[in-house]
């Protein structure tokens, strides 16, 4: 089990932030690597248990379920079901904490997962720089003050 | 109850902060309210269970013991036993949290506790205020005075103290060719308000110190020391100087040139502190060019997977940087050489597509490389020979982003050109991007992250004493050199 943890600042009242990325579905909308989403079977994309499934704009598919959405913790924990990347029990967790100090907000994005022993690095780096931070500086770059 | 949460970023790395909050009795040193505290019974003060006595300016006492002490998630948790205060069942908890992007930390304050009704707002303001946020801004106070580091293992050396530091340098006397720069005998002098004085033990040669040298960027007025990059070690501070302290290794990458030279005394701001990682030769050879390609392919465009990207003199200094990264971004990286040898030197070097064009030909081999759809963004260190090429090669919506001009300053582009394919133009300064210090801190930490993470990989082959500065500059100019060079003083 390797785990993969990013976090940053972001320029903006965790609750704004939050409206923009609370929506499972919303991932076209804010992250500039997803093509395309839809939720499965017509369920409410903030309906516990819901499934994502994207493109990537390298064309990868990949298929999420929604564990957890957590209103008062501003937190969205996520599991992948299929996907291109070949890891395993993989669960992610995205949350927002309110910095108090100046009005801000702390964001944390990390997931823990199984994957073969050699490509552990390849995999942290992929997914911790070329998903979450790419995420976070996206949500940065859009609350820019 | 009442529940107090406040929380703030401190502007210094997650391990340093918890070093002086895991001291339970520290806080007599860095909170503003406390006048005395004292651990009973002679216990450590990172002792779970351990109680502290203190006494507040305004005359209250209180007594907390330690509940939890965990150097794993850099919690404590501590409640208060006794107080003059009518404060019963408080229990708070102190989380540090790491901010990945920089040197940065959260730090999370919150507590529960039942006061005498109809006192809830007066003491959610003493705890919240008083305490919480006098206490973020005490420590922020103590840190930048350096006074978490000048107890017992601090260098001895006072800030400022000393007078001037007799060095060496290279100077250009006029401007002019290699010939012009000469070594000889400097000082640097004590640091004033705001500066810092290096002892400097790699300095990075660019090619911009030729510009310089040449006198094609008004930098300096000769006779002065060149050099825009270098790393090193502090000596000593001026006054409210909040981020470094002697013995600190450093970086960093920025003008006023100067930095070649043995000891250096300059502004604080644009110096960052060096990972453990990173060596001195290291930083000084690519603190400015990986901090040009982060900006770059971060800031200035956002380089996403699946983009069609152009990168000119790929096998040069940044341009071996942007592939290497651009590449592990998952882009699709299309680069121009002047050779067969740097063709190679660039495709291990993640360019995909490597163009060999000695004339900035290369709008042709772009769209064949692209469907013909063009690059999505192109980084142009050449200027004004590939300007016409520039925009023949850009996709729809494109974005040309002009960095540097080896070939001569661009002419002036009618506003039109752009709209023919709905293109943007950018001109970007390293410097602007890195002005602020969060940013800066932002940017450095992401180049020694990509560095550590075999994102970027860098061999330095050119070593030169730092007298040899000429013969550097007169292999780098016939361009009998391949990669970073450094000047050792």
């Amino acid at each position: 089990m390797i785990k993969v943890y990013v976090s940053s600042v972001i320029e903006a009242p965790a609750d704004a932030v939050w409206a923009e990325i609370r929506d499972f579905n919303a991932l076209p909308k804010w992250t500039p690597f997803v093509a395309e989403s839809r939720i499965e079977g017509g369920l409410a994309s903030d309906k516990v248990g819901c499934v994502r499934n994207f493109r990537l704009k390298d064309g990868g598919a990949i298929r999420e379920q929604l564990l957890t959405l957590s209103d008062y913790d501003f937190q969205c924990t996520y599991s992948i079901l299929e996907s291109p990347m070949g890891v395993d029990n993989y669960v992610a967790t995205l949350k927002l904490t309110p910095v108090t100090d100046g009005g801000r907000t702390f964001a944390e994005w990390w997931a823990e997962f199984d994957c073969a022993p050699e490509r552990e690095g390849e995999l942290a780096q992929a997914i911790g720089q070329g998903v979450f931070q790419v995420g976070l500086d996206a949500l940065k770059h859009r609350f820019r003050r | 109850m009442i529940r107090v949460t406040r929380s703030a970023i401190i502007d210094a790395p997650l391990e340093r902060v918890w070093a002086v909050l895991r001291d339970f009795n520290s806080h007599a040193a860095w909170h503003p309210a406390v006048a005395e505290s004292e651990i009973e019974d002679g216990y450590p003060a990172d002792q779970v269970g351990c109680v502290r006595r203190f006494s507040l300016r305004d005359g209250n006492l209180i007594r907390e013991q330690l509940l939890t002490l965990s150097d794993q998630e850099h919690v404590s948790t501590y409640c208060i036993l006794d107080a003059t205060l009518p404060m019963r069942r408080y229990v708070a908890t102190v989380q540090l949290k790491r901010v990945t992007d920089g040197e940065r930390t959260f730090w999370h304050w919150q507590s529960t506790f039942d006061v005498p009704r109809g006192r809830e707002r007066e003491f959610e303001q003493l705890v919240g205020v008083g305490v919480y946020e006098g206490g973020f801004e005490g420590l922020r106070a103590y840190l930048r005075r350096g006074r978490d580091r000048s107890g017992a293992g601090a260098p001895a050396r006072a800030r400022g103290a000393a007078g001037d530091l007799a060095t060496h340098g290279v100077v250009v006397e006029r401007f002019g060719g290699p010939e012009v720069l000469r070594h000889q005998a400097l000082v640097a002098p004590a640091p004033g308000p705001g500066e810092v004085r290096l002892r400097q033990t790699a300095v990075g040669v660019n090619y911009i110190d030729v510009y310089v040298r040449a006198g094609h960027y008004p930098l300096i007025t000769p006779p002065a020391a060149l050099g825009m990059e270098a790393a090193g070690e502090v000596l000593d501070v001026g006054e409210g100087v909040a981020h470094l302290l002697p013995g600190d290794r450093v970086g960093y990458a920025c003008p006023p040139p100067g930095a070649y030279v043995g000891a250096r005394t300059m502004a604080v701001a644009q110096v960052v502190v060096l990972p453990d990682h990173v060596d001195d030769e290291t930083a000084a050879a690519v603190m400015l060019k990986g901090m040009t390609a982060e900006y770059l392919l971060h800031r200035t465009h956002r380089v996403r997977a699946g983009d069609a990207v152009l990168v000119h003199a790929a096998a040069g200094g940044v341009g071996l940087f942007l592939c290497q990264w651009a590449r592990s971004l998952g882009a699709r990286v299309i680069g121009t050489v002047s050779s067969e040898d740097k063709a190679r030197l660039a495709r291990a070097h993640g360019c995909e597509t490597p163009i060999i064009t000695r004339e900035h030909r290369f709008a042709a081999a772009v769209r064949e490389a692209t469907g013909g759809r063009g690059a999505d963004v192109i980084f142009d260190g050449l200027g004004r020979a590939a300007a016409d090429e520039n925009l023949e090669a850009l996709a729809l919506r494109g974005h040309w982003v002009s960095y540097g001009q080896a070939t001569g300053p661009l002419d002036a582009i009618a506003a039109e050109r752009l709209t023919a394919k709905s293109a943007t133009l950018s001109r970007p300064v390293l410097f602007h991007y890195t002005a602020e210090r969060a940013a800066l801190a932002e940017i450095a930490g992401r180049v020694f992250a990509a560095l550590r993470d075999g994102v970027l990989r860098v061999e330095i082959r050119h070593r030169y004493p730092l007298a040899g500065a000429a013969e550097a500059h007169r292999d780098l100019e016939a361009r009998r050199t391949t990669g970073p060079i450094v000047l050792l003083p």
